[in-house]
C-alpha cells in the first residue's frame, strides 16, 4: 500500500507545485464562461423553469471537474514518458492496480478542488439551491474517475504531446462542450437530442445538475446507471493496458 | 556464494532485431561485474529485462533467487537500477526526489539513509534544490541517490560514467566499490575499458545480443593478449630484416607481441647479435581495449536474423 500513498502523494504534489496553472487557472476560464454567457442570455432564457445563469453554474462546475481530471493523468504521464523519468515508477515494486488507483485519485482530488473553486467563484452570480447534495458529490467522484481513467489511456497510448492533443481536443472537448453543459438538449433538433443520449457526458451534467435543481433532461437513476457503467468499463480498460505493459514495459 | 542474478538463455526481438539472442550469465553475489560491448549489442536491453522494463520472449531472469516475472516485487526490492539516460523529474527536489523515491520502494523514513547517500555523493549541499536547476553531473548523482534509497543488494549502473567529470568519476567509483566490499554485488555496463579493467573482477561481452566472451578480467587479458616487447634503438639504428618482420614499428619502437615471457631472451640475443645497442626496452601488459577490439573482430556472429 505504500507504493500507491507515495503515488498519490506524488502525483498531488505534482499538481500542486503549479497550482496556479493546474487549479487557479481553470476557475478563471469558467468564470469568463459564465460572465460572457450569463451577460448574453440570462433574463431571455430559462432551463427548466430555472434563470440561464443558475442552470449554467452546475454544468460549468462539472465541465471543469471532467476536463482537469483528465489532464491530471493525460499530462503527468505523457511528461514522463517524453522526459523519461517514467522509469522511476516501474523501477520500484509497484503493482498496476496500485499504479491506476494513485493516478486516478490525483485526478479526482484536482478534479474536485477545480469543481470547488469555480463553484465558489460562480456561486455569487446566480441563487443555487442544492437539492440532493449527495447526488452532486456521486456524479462528481464517478465523473473525476472517468475522465482520470480515460486521461491515463490517452497518456499512455500518446507517444507525443501532438497525439495527446488531437484526443483531448478531437474527442474529450467535442463529448463535454455537446453534452448540456450550457443548454438543455430538449432545445436541439430530435436528431441531435437522440444523438445525445449516446454521450455518456450527457449523463454525468445532467446527473450532476440534478443534485443542484431536482430536474434533469433524463431520469437521475438512468444518469447514475450509464455513468457508473461507463466507469466500470473504462476502469477495467485502464487496469487491462496497465497489466499489459502496453507502450509502458516492451 | 549464492547466486546474485541468474539470466537463462534470454530472447528479445523488437520487430526482425534480435537484440537478445539467447543470452546466458550467472552472476554470484558480491561480485564486480562488468558487461561490455559496442552500441547496439544489447547490453540495456538485457539490463532492462532484469529490472523488468523489458519483457523477454524466451528465458528466465532472477536477482537474489526471485524471478523477475513471476515474483516481480520481490525481484525489483532487490535491485537498484541506474539508468542510462540523464532523466529527472522537474517538480521536486534532490530531497523530495529521495523520499518519493523511498516511499516507492515501501520505506517511510528514510532520512538518515538518504544524508548518508548524499553525503556519499557529495550532494548535501543539494538537497532542497530542484532538480531543474542541478547540473548534468549532478544529476548523475541524484540517478545513482535514487537507485540506492532502499539499499538493494543488487545494484546495476548502465554506463554512469558518460559525460561526467574526473573528480565525479573518482568519487562515485570509490563509493560503489566499498558498497561492493560491503557486499552489494554490482553490475556495471561502460565504455570507459580502463573502468572495468580496473574496477570488474568479472567479465561479459556481448556483441549482437549474444555473450561472446566471459571470464575473470585477468584471464581475458591473459588469454587474449598476452605482452608486447617493445624496443628502442640507440642511434635510430635499423633492425636487422629477419627480426624487423616480427615487429610492429610505433613511435620508433620496434613492438613484438610474445606469445609467453621466454621469447625474450633470445630475442634479446638476437638483437645483440646484430650488432644494435638498445636505448629503452619496455615490457607492457596488453590492456582490455586489446582484448574488446580483437574479440569483437575475432568473433564471427551470423548476420541479424531477418
Amino acid at each position: 500500500m505504500s507504493g500507491l500513498r507515495t503515488l498519490l502523494y506524488k502525483e498531488v504534489l505534482r499538481f500542486w507545485k503549479v497550482g496556479f496553472q493546474t487549479v487557479a487557472a481553470p476557475v478563471m476560464t469558467a468564470l469568463l464562461y459564465l460572465l460572457i454567457f450569463s451577460h448574453v442570455l440570462d433574463g431571455e432564457v430559462q432551463v427548466n423553469s430555472v434563470r440561464y445563469a443558475a442552470f449554467l453554474i452546475p454544468g460549468l462546475v462539472m465541465m471543469s471537474v471532467l476536463q482537469n481530471a483528465f489532464a491530471n493523468t493525460s499530462s503527468s504521464l505523457i511528461q514522463s514518458k517524453v522526459m523519461g523519468s517514467v522509469v522511476f515508477i516501474l523501477l520500484p515494486p509497484i503493482t498496476y492496480v496500485e499504479f491506476y488507483f494513485a493516478y486516478v485519485g490525483a485526478a479526482m482530488l484536482r478534479g474536485l478542488m477545480v469543481g470547488a473553486g469555480v463553484l465558489a467563484a460562480t456561486a455569487w452570480f446566480a441563487p443555487l439551491t442544492f437539492v440532493a447534495p449527495v447526488w452532486i458529490l456521486v456524479f462528481a467522484i464517478i465523473g473525476g474517475g472517468i475522465m482520470g481513467s480515460l486521461g491515463m489511456i490517452a497518456g499512455i497510448w500518446a507517444d507525443k504531446f501532438d497525439q495527446l492533443s488531437g484526443f483531448q481536443n478531437f474527442l474529450i472537448m467535442p463529448l463535454t462542450m455537446l453534452s448540456g453543459v450550457f443548454y438543455s438538449i430538449h432545445s436541439l433538433p430530435p436528431f441531435w437530442q437522440r444523438l445525445s443520449h449516446f454521450n455518456p457526458v450527457f449523463y454525468m451534467i445532467d446527473g450532476f445538475r440534478y443534485g443542484f435543481f431536482g430536474v434533469s433532461d433524463a431520469a437521475p437513476a438512468v444518469s447514475l446507471a450509464v455513468v457508473a457503467a461507463s466507469f466500470i468499463v473504462v476502469a477495467l480498460t485502464t487496469l487491462a493496458m496497465l497489466r499489459s505493459g502496453y507502450k509502458l514495459r516492451y | 556464494m549464492g547466486v546474485a542474478v541468474s539470466i537463462e538463455q534470454v530472447v528479445k526481438c523488437f520487430g526482425s532485431l534480435r537484440a537478445l539472442d539467447g543470452v546466458s550469465l550467472e552472476i554470484a553475489e558480491g561480485e564486480f561485474f562488468g558487461l561490455l560491448g559496442p552500441n547496439g549489442a544489447g547490453k540495456t536491453t538485457l539490463i532492462s529485462c532484469l529490472a523488468g522494463l523489458v519483457r523477454p520472449d524466451q528465458g528466465k531472469l532472477s536477482v537474489m533467487g526471485c524471478d523477475v516475472r513471476g515474483d516481480y516485487r520481490a525481484a525489483r526490492r532487490q535491485l537498484g537500477v541506474v539508468p542510462q539516460e540523464l532523466v529527472f523529474d522537474p517538480f521536486f527536489s534532490v530531497r523530495e526526489t529521495l523520499r518519493i523515491q523511498s516511499g516507492y520502494f515501501g520505506i517511510r523514513h528514510n532520512d538518515d539513509w538518504i544524508d548518508e547517500i548524499l553525503h556519499n555523493l557529495d550532494l548535501t549541499s543539494k538537497a532542497n534544490v530542484n532538480m531543474r536547476r542541478l547540473s548534468g553531473g549532478m544529476k548523475r548523482r541524484v540517478l545513482v541517490a535514487q537507485a540506492l534509497v532502499h539499499k538493494p543488494p543488487v545494484i546495476v549502473l548502465d554506463e554512469p560514467t558518460a559525460g561526467v567529470d574526473v573528480e565525479l568519476r573518482q568519487g562515485l567509483w570509490q563509493f560503489v566499490q566499498r558498497l561492493n566490499r560491503e557486499g552489494h554485488t554490482v553490475i556495471l555496463t561502460t565504455h570507459y575499458l580502463e573502468e572495468a579493467e580496473t574496477l570488474c573482477g568479472r567479465i561479459a561481452m556481448l556483441k549482437q545480443g549474444r555473450v561472446v566472451a566471459l571470464d575473470t578480467t585477468s584471464n581475458l587479458l591473459a588469454r587474449f593478449a598476452g605482452h608486447t616487447l617493445n624496443v628502442r634503438l640507440a642511434n635510430d639504428a635499423c633492425l636487422p630484416p629477419a627480426l624487423r618482420a616480427r615487429a610492429t614499428q610505433s613511435d620508433g619502437y620496434s613492438i613484438f607481441r610474445l606469445a609467453g615471457f621466454d621469447e625474450i631472451e633470445p630475442l634479446l640475443a638476437a638483437i645483440r647479435v646484430a650488432g644494435c645497442t638498445i636505448d629503452d626496452l619496455r615490457l607492457t601488459q596488453a590492456d582490455l581495449e586489446d582484448v574488446f577490439v580483437g574479440v569483437m573482430q575475432g568473433v564471427k556472429v551470423s548476420e541479424v536474423v531477418q
